[in-house]
């Protein structure tokens, strides 16, 4: 007996579920220690600390469902024969709302609509034929009569409520510990902000089995699929960017900064060069030279979703590799005021190795503006990846993404009346994420700035 | 003075030496000219022949870097790295793939370029000055709560949800503008309107708020508590003491920018249709013209490091107590 999956691993997930486990170890390790736990404690002190912070941890809870990946087994299958899988790459979360990649319609239909957004020619009971909008084939398909629509929306969305007051409720219960842990934390404006995110959300996902709820694009597929989708990519984005940045940022940064000399002169050499092409350009060059190298290279990536993958880490490799100049630049400031202070210089005069000076006294002291640094970029990354995908630039074609989504409606614009849902979407999604992130940051700087700390 | 400026031009020289190294090796090394060759004629049934065509006739067919064929000189310069890399130097640009030259056309790009660039960054300038202002004056107040909060939520909306949200509302809804084109001359006005407009208003947010920060930071300072203590009214410190020092970062910041302005904004110029170096960059990207990527290249560094240079001039001719060595 086999499993009735494959597991499949993507770059992307193995580095995402990597970065997960370092920031838990991370976390982990501030629990035990009051020095590093104390800036966090100021960061969730705030509201707007503990609202942001509920609606990050629904995307990114999107975003890791998403990022489990696996073959499921093909049914009816010869007996004896070798077990064979489907060559479509699911994710838990297709797994969890198996409908919304399924219920496929032809074209465009707009929220919550029974018919098609275009005029099709439909043969009537008396053999004649005539032009109007077909009915749809799956959103609103339960309903004999379309004048009930309203009181079918009604009634799923009445259930899902009470389902997600439940829901809210055996989450209080369960936080309840750690609440009583943490009685400094603004739990009341993170309650109120799930309270919130649930009604919105229990009821989308719960009308999604029966009604396109976003509506359907071009090719039929469901909006809301696609949004969903979207936030994967995004967070792909906007966090493993950070493992290319960090290291050369903070390693190059503080070099430069502690060794002086003409290690100083290289390093800031290197950074005043490359920040000193434009950053789209440089990128725009480096991802049309990595397709020339895809296509030139096809046995290197089997299958559609290893080569969107391939792409996507090559996509945060490149926004790494242009954007760690800034965070250079301000390690080694810090570095050089550091290294001039007693406790260095004490260590210079016991004989101290520099590597050892460098992980044990450094780094700890500029670790608070590298964790700042890392939340500020993030919001900037996913609204560079729908900027870099509508120049052509961005993710794969075949991968789903705000810039992607944004790229494929933006022509349906022109068209009478106008498809506007697409467009909606990908906008209200991605700006929830960016000021949810816009807001944390500051909330995250404000707790970590030693300037503003009191006593 | 002029030593100095002598010393930093001496010193971006290295920096564009740089900067073409690493276009050279990202253009040609880490793909060769055949590879890009495949790239444009199509990668399937194309033969040596073709190949070697578009080679010849785009001046691929060089060795790298070092011509052991020919003589004298022309070992170094009739090679790749010469005749695409170095010439640069001289804006010397060559020809695009489509055969034009892209100098002339970079020439001609150029003006409607500003004529989007200057107005909007000179009307973003005097609205992100006068709001951050303004949420200055009323510090710690509602005034300046919902600022910043306006600030952040502008922040955090896509340049492209302006851009296509402002041809909806403006072209399609209450016809006041077209939706995209242009013209010469005045007539170029009514297409100007909506793009300038639209280009202001995306950088409010993080503008005013990065601005609102400098005013703080002077507020704060001793002589600003000498001014009221001297019984002057708050509206006099404002803008006789605040606003005058809170100007020099501010004014200084902006130098560098100046000459990027040339480069046109790519996301604006491609949706509205204007015929500037931004949609020329869209375009070369989207035809994959390597060409035209690696003059732009050149020109956006050659470009910001001239902002570089203008930031410090500008240091000692806002501050007289930053002098240049």
């Amino acid at each position: 007996m086999s499993m009735g999956f494959l597991p499949v691993a993507l770059w992307t997930d193995v580095l995402l579920w990597l970065l997960v486990a370092a920031i838990a170890g991370y976390g982990w390790r501030c629990s035990r220690k009051p020095h590093l736990a104390e800036p966090w404690q100021r960061v969730f002190r705030s509201r707007s600390a503990a609202v942001t912070c509920v609606v990050l941890a629904c995307y990114v809870l999107v975003a890791l469902m998403d990022s489990v990946h696996f073959r499921p087994r093909l049914e009816r299958q010869a007996p004896g024969a070798e077990t064979a899988y489907a060559g479509r790459v699911m994710s838990l979360l297709d797994l969890a709302l198996p409908h919304l990649y399924e219920h496929s319609e032809k074209t465009y239909s707009a929220p919550f609509a029974t018919r098609l957004f275009a005029k099709e020619l439909v043969e009537l009971p008396g053999g004649k034929t005539a032009r109007e909008y077909p009915r749809l084939r799956y959103g609103g398909a339960q309903l004999a009569d379309e004048g009930d629509r309203a009181g079918d929306i009604a009634r799923r969305a009445l259930l899902a409520l009470l389902a997600a007051a439940a829901l809210w409720g055996a989450t209080g219960l369960a936080l309840r510990p750690l609440a009583r842990r943490h009685p400094q934390v603004h739990w009341g404006a993170a309650w109120t902000t799930l309270a919130a995110v649930l009604a919105v959300m229990a009821p989308l996902l719960a009308l999604s089995g029966a009604y396109h709820v976003l509506g359907t694009d071009k090719v039929g597929q469901d909006v809301f699929y696609q949004a969903l989708k979207s936030v994967r990519t995004s967070v792909i984005i906007g966090t493993l960017t950070t493992l290319v940045l960090l290291p050369l940022g903070l390693g190059l940064g503080i070099m430069a900064g502690y060794f002086k000399g003409w290690v100083d002169d290289a390093i800031q050499y290197l950074y005043t060069t490359i920040h000193s092409i434009p950053s789209v350009l440089l990128i725009a060059a480096a991802v049309l030279m990595m397709q020339v190298y895809i296509d030139g290279h096809p046995q290197l990536f089997p299958t559609t979703a290893q080569r969107a993958d391939l792409r996507l880490l090559f996509l945060c490799v490149i926004l790494g590799f242009t954007s760690w100049t800034g965070l250079a630049r301000l390690l080694r400031g810090e570095a050089l005021k550091l290294s001039e202070l007693e406790f260095i210089q004490a260590a210079h005069a016991f004989g101290v190795a520099h590597r050892r000076i460098l992980l044990r006294h450094i780094v700890p002291n500029v670790a608070h503006i590298v964790i700042v640094a890392m939340v500020m970029d993030f919001s900037g990354l996913v609204l560079a990846e729908a900027v870099l995908s509508y120049v052509g630039v961005g993710v794969d074609p075949s991968t789903t993404s705000f810039g992607t989504m944004i790229n494929g409606a933006r022509l349906e614009m022109a068209r009478e009346p106008m498809v506007w849902w697409s467009l909606a979407s990908a906008f209200g999604f991605m700006f929830v994420l960016v000021l949810a992130a816009n807001l944390f940051a500051d909330a995250v700087r404000d707790g970590f700035d030693p300037r503003v700390r009191v006593t | 003075m002029l030593a100095y400026i002598l010393r930093r031009v001496l010193y971006a020289i290295p920096i564009l030496v740089g900067v073409n190294l690493i276009t050279f090796g990202l253009f040609f090394v880490l793909n060769t000219p055949d590879d890009m060759a495949r790239m444009q004629l199509g990668t399937k049934r194309v033969t040596p022949e073709a190949i070697q065509k578009w080679k010849t006739e785009r001046g691929y067919d060089k060795p790298m870097m070092w011509n052991d064929k020919a003589s004298g000189f022309a070992k170094l310069s009739d090679t790749i790295f010469f005749q695409k890399s170095v010439r640069l130097f001289v804006l010397d640009f060559g020809a695009a793939e489509d055969r034009r030259n892209i100098g002339a056309e970079i020439r001609a790009r150029m003006w409607p370029s500003l004529a989007i660039a200057v107005p909007v960054f000179l009307v973003g300038l005097l609205v992100n000055v006068s709001f951050a202002l303004l949420m200055a004056f009323f510090r710690a107040t509602y005034v300046d709560f919902t600022g910043v909060v306006l600030c952040v939520a502008m922040m955090s909306i896509s340049t492209l949800f302006y851009i296509i949200g402002g041809q909806f509302v403006a072209s399609k809804l209450w016809h006041l503008v077209p939706i995209s084109g242009y013209d010469h001359g005045l007539h170029a006005l009514k297409f100007l309107v909506l793009p300038v407009i639209i280009g202001a208003l995306s950088g409010i947010g993080s503008g005013s708020r990065w601005y609102r920060t400098f005013f703080l930071e002077e507020i704060s300072k001793d002589y600003v508590r000498t001014a009221r203590a001297k019984g002057l009214t708050e509206t006099v410190v404002m803008f006789r003491h605040v606003l005058r020092n809170a100007l020099i970062p501010i004014l200084t910041g902006c130098v560098a920018v100046i000459p990027l302005l040339f480069l046109g904004s790519l996301l604006t110029e491609s949706f509205f249709g204007i015929p500037g170096l931004g949609s020329y960059t869209i375009d070369a990207i989207q035809a994959q013209d390597f060409a035209v990527l690696r003059s732009m290249v050149f020109i956006g560094s050659v470009l910001y490091i001239v902002g570089l240079l203008l930031t410090d001039i500008s240091y000692t001719l806002a501050d007289p107590r930053i002098r240049l060595q």
